[in-house]
């Protein structure tokens, strides 16, 4: 099914189970722990043996020699595999860095071997024995020191440079002018369930139970890798403990699993040990922001300038963090340029809205910061300078945008009208009071996504599509679909995912998840009740599926009745026209955070949050809650607390657990709110939805950041934002 | 190979183990009780929660032979799908979970966490030692803390546990 024009009633809009705020369908599974993860498979394959992977302990150099004597004559292993005796590998097209390094070492922690033994225990004792001598080369670790080598870089959603007007003009003539740099460190998904694969070999074939967002992606490089055929290859993967794009690709774990188990000639289950995640994987790379904004008096922006510099490996790619600051805002003049420098750090990638999370933590300051010196309110700088239609091309309107809306929502709600304009005016005992608000802006991308399903005699309706559950509610949107389409109840449903048996899903990334793959059950449900119709001789265009029955006129037919003894089977995709270029398609939010700071020790505690977002029409205003405030814990924790520490003698990330790389707990977490604003977007699908995974994540930094200013007077452009860059500067006690 | 009994969740096993394994890898590789996750397999991230002898405790930071005759509850051992822990159905409720891989962890504190306050035993966040804790928000957090959700469902969870706390008193 195509969707090239906007859509117009549908079964959807019923919203007799959509829009409902249902109890996830996976939550009896998972909340009694019978949901079974990767690493979990006793069930799936007997004889399964243990892997335990060596990473590199120099970031940049070559292996001179190893030593596997002993570690093969240690108790119960089977086999050790190191790039020497893995046969020829190739580089997935996703992958920037190699999965099994040696005799070159590409970054730290890079995956030299994996050690296979009876127990888990064995495994890791023996990878213990294993002598390598290395020799290392210089790297380059510093961004702030390498910076100005980087060369113009484009980005997933447009060039590396972008102008409209003359910004270096407008912004010299501009009587208020804000230029101000502000840094983001490298961060960490640190996703709860560490990689985690069982590789089984038949023959040829090979069968990969695994933790990955994107099956069909990760099925094609692993064959690549391989170098097998892709057919040869099946990947399941029902259950992920998170991913936040940490397991958008092939890692290590999924590689060395299947290497394992062809060398030990049986099945082989790895997990990444969490102090090898941090360095082994992918990350958020470091940005370092310029932001230059010249206004009038009156507030009206007339220039805007947004440059972001970032590193990543020889071939690897910039964290997009200007890409808003092109849509966000008016303004006549223009200017964004992307630069990326070589660093021999692990790779960067994807992290939890890539681009927008760390250059909204950038811009929603320097706005805040630009209005303190216009004299105006934050919200009604805001406000002032909100646009209905792309700022680059004024023809081009946002298919709906309701951002002013939000902010005054938000300001309603939260109480912004007891907020001093002059920081450091409230005081309760100890604490220092501020309150903080940020714009948030995501895009709304929509893949081509399949699926089939199948209706039965006993009119038991199942779904079936690769797309993954990562926590974000997709068994729950999906059953929902399905239901609404049919018009039987969501215990009638049955949602299988994960499988690359099955058609090919957007899978879960770039906030595309919940909308493109409910409209890809859209397409085959569509399907579906064609067939139905058809083999009752119904007319198509004016037959009705509800409670359980077919209705055309005055004939109705029980849906079981309808499927038979052989039930009927239906798929098809969801593929999209040119709406997304026609329109500009984004969410956005207003967030609020007020925050309190001690006076004498510099502590900062969040203590209200409140989003207000415009996504589109809510599939499942629960789970949707649930992706905004896990969004906006994770701001809070960029704001405050993550920061991949980089030793820049040696060349790694020195913090890598979970105890050095600190990420909130229910301490720093207040009770939070959301509210939705009550939209359906029909350019976007036909479900009229949107996303919102990554879109609570997006201005939380900047609101903390700039409710941190509003109590204390103090500005801070370095995340993140701990008590010591407060301290000295902090108005004296006693 | 040591020998080792253990009681899980009401039924008795004997086990012979490495000496080197540790309770959570007992509970998952070799009885196959997978509902106890491992996040970082060093006591820094709690999925591994499990409550022994009435203690919740990190079942990775504890070698298995250190518990012979212990009596261990796991998160199969509160409730099952069919027939959950009144916490487990107040986490459904509430949606204190999303990807459910802390949940297990998260689910197990929870129900010690409220045992250990009618105890009376004060945490960090009790102001007065000496007077008995209250499920308060704030003991709730600090108590909780050792349970890291990336999710981040910790809103969620804490309606979930104060529901519950309010049905029990
Ligand atoms: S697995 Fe035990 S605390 Fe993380
Ligand atoms: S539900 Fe995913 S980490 Fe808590």
């Amino acid at each position: 099914m195509r969707f090239d024009t906007p859509a117009t009633t549908n079964p959807i809009d019923q919203l007799k189970i959509i829009g409902k705020p249902t109890d996830r369908i996976d939550g009896p599974l998972k909340t009694t722990g019978a949901a079974p993860y990767a690493y979990e498979r006793h069930d799936v394959v007997p004889n399964q043996a243990y892997g335990h992977v060596v990473g590199a302990a120099i970031a940049k150099g070559r292996i001179t020699s190893m030593d596997l004597a002993a570690a093969r004559r240690a108790p119960g292993v089977l086999a050790i595999v190191t790039a020497e005796n893995a046969g020829r590998l190739a580089k997935g097209n996703l992958n920037t860095a190699t999965l099994l390094g040696g005799p070159e070492i590409e970054h730290y922690h890079q995956a030299i071997a994996v050690v296979v033994a009876e127990s888990f225990e064995q495994a890791r004792a023996a990878a213990q024995l294993i002598r390598v001598d290395y020799v290392r080369a210089a790297g380059r670790f510093d961004l702030a020191a390498v910076k100005d080598s980087g060369r113009p870089a484009p980005l997933f959603s447009g060039p590396a440079d972008t102008a409209v007007g003359d910004f270096a003009d407008a912004f010299a003539a501009a009587p208020v002018q804000l230029d101000a740099t502000y840094t983001t460190p490298d961060q960490a998904h640190a996703m709860m369930e560490p990689h985690a694969s069982i590789a089984a070999w038949d023959g040829d074939r090979l069968t990969l139970w695994t933790s990955n967002q994107m099956i069909d992606w990760t099925t094609g490089e692993l064959a690549k890798t391989l170098g097998i055929a892709k057919e040869k290859v099946r990947l399941i993967s029902p259950f992920i403990g998170g991913g936040f794009g940490g397991k958008l690709f092939l890692r290590a774990d999924a590689l060395l699993a299947a290497l394992g188990a062809r060398a030990a000639g049986r099945p082989v289950k790895v997990a990444l040990p969490r102090p090898l995640m941090f360095n082994n994987t992918t990350h958020r790379p470091a940005t370092i922001q310029r932001l230059r904004i010249g206004a009038t008096r009156e507030g009206r922006i007339t220039a805007i300038g947004h440059e972001s510099w970032s590193g990543d490996l020889p071939g690897g790619k910039p964290e997009a963090a200007v890409q808003q600051t092109r849509l966000l805002y008016a303004g006549a003049n223009r200017l964004t340029t992307t630069r990326l420098a070589e660093l021999d750090l692990a790779e960067g990638n994807a992290m939890r809205a890539p681009g927008e999370a760390p250059g909204l933590m950038a811009l929603e300051i320097a706005i805040d910061e630009m209005a303190e010196k216009l004299g105006l309110d934050p919200i009604e700088f805001r406000i002032l300078n909100d646009t209905k239609v792309d700022p680059e091309k004024p023809d081009r309107p946002f298919s709906q945008r309701n951002l002013t809306q939000c902010l005054r929502l938000g300001a309603e709600r939260f109480g912004w009208s007891r907020r001093s304009a002059r920081p450091g005016q409230h005081r309760e005992g100890r604490w220092l009071l501020g309150m903080g608000v940020a714009a948030a802006y995501r895009g709304a991308p929509v893949e081509t996504s399949g699926a089939r399903i199948r209706l039965d005699g006993s009119g038991m309706v199942t779904v079936e599509t690769d797309m993954t559950d990562i926590g974000t509610g997709s068994y729950t949107i999906i059953g929902q679909t399905a239901a609404e389409m049919m018009g039987v109840p969501l215990d009638k449903v049955v949602v299988r995912l994960g499988d690359s048996s099955f058609p090919v899903s957007a899978g879960s990334g770039g906030q595309w998840g919940a909308n493109s793959a409910t409209a890809g059950v859209y397409a085959a449900c569509v399907k579906l009740r064609e067939a139905v119709a058809q083999k009752l001789g119904f007319n198509a265009a004016e037959v009705v599926f509800a409670d359980g029955e077919v209705r055309s006129g005055n004939r109705r037919v029980p849906l079981a009745e309808a499927a038979g003894e052989s039930g009927l089977l239906a798929e098809d995709r969801m593929e999209y026209g040119d709406l997304d270029k026609r329109y500009q398609q984004g969410t956005f939010a207003a967030q609020f955070i007020e925050a309190g700071v001690d006076a004498a020790t510099g502590e900062i505690r969040v203590r209200r949050m409140l989003s207000v977002c415009d996504a589109g029409r809510i599939l499942n205003p629960k789970t949707a809650r649930s992706q905004v405030i896990g969004g906006m814990t994770m701001g809070v924790g960029a704001a405050l607390m993550e920061e991949l520490v980089v030793d820049k003698r040696l060349g790694f990330f020195v913090n890598h657990d979970l105890a050095g790389y600190e990420v909130p707990v229910h301490a720093d977490i207040p009770h939070q709110e959301v509210i939705f604003l009550d939209e359906a977007d029909p350019t976007t699908s036909p479900m009229k939805a949107k996303g919102v995974a990554e879109l609570g994540i997006c201005g939380i930094g900047a609101a903390v950041a700039n409710a941190i200013h509003n109590a204390t007077g103090l500005r801070v452009r370095d995340y993140p934002i701990t008590l010591d860059k407060l301290l000295d500067r902090l108005p004296a006690v006693g | 190979m040591p020998k080792l009994t253990l009681t899980v969740n009401g039924a008795s096993h004997e086990l012979a183990l490495d000496t080197r394994t540790t309770l959570l890898d007992a509970l998952r590789e070799h009885l196959h009780l997978t509902g106890t996750k491992k996040g970082c397999d060093h006591g820094q991230c709690g999925a591994c929660t499990v409550i022994v002898d009435g203690r919740r405790i990190n079942a990775c930071l504890t070698l298995a032979v250190m518990h012979e005759g212990a009596s261990v509850t796991t998160i199969e051992g509160l409730g099952r799908p069919e027939a959950p822990h009144p916490m487990q159905a107040a986490f459904v409720k509430h949606d204190g979970y999303q990807c459910g891989y802390c949940t297990p962890g998260q689910v197990c504190s929870a129900v010690a966490v409220l045992d250990e306050i009618k105890a009376g035993i004060p945490s960090h966040a009790s102001a007065d030692l000496a007077a008995s804790p209250q499920v308060t928000a704030a003991e709730l957090r600090e108590r909780m803390s050792g349970n890291i959700c990336r999710c981040g469902a910790y809103s969620n969870i804490v309606d979930a546990i104060t529901e519950v706390a309010g049905r029990q008193a």
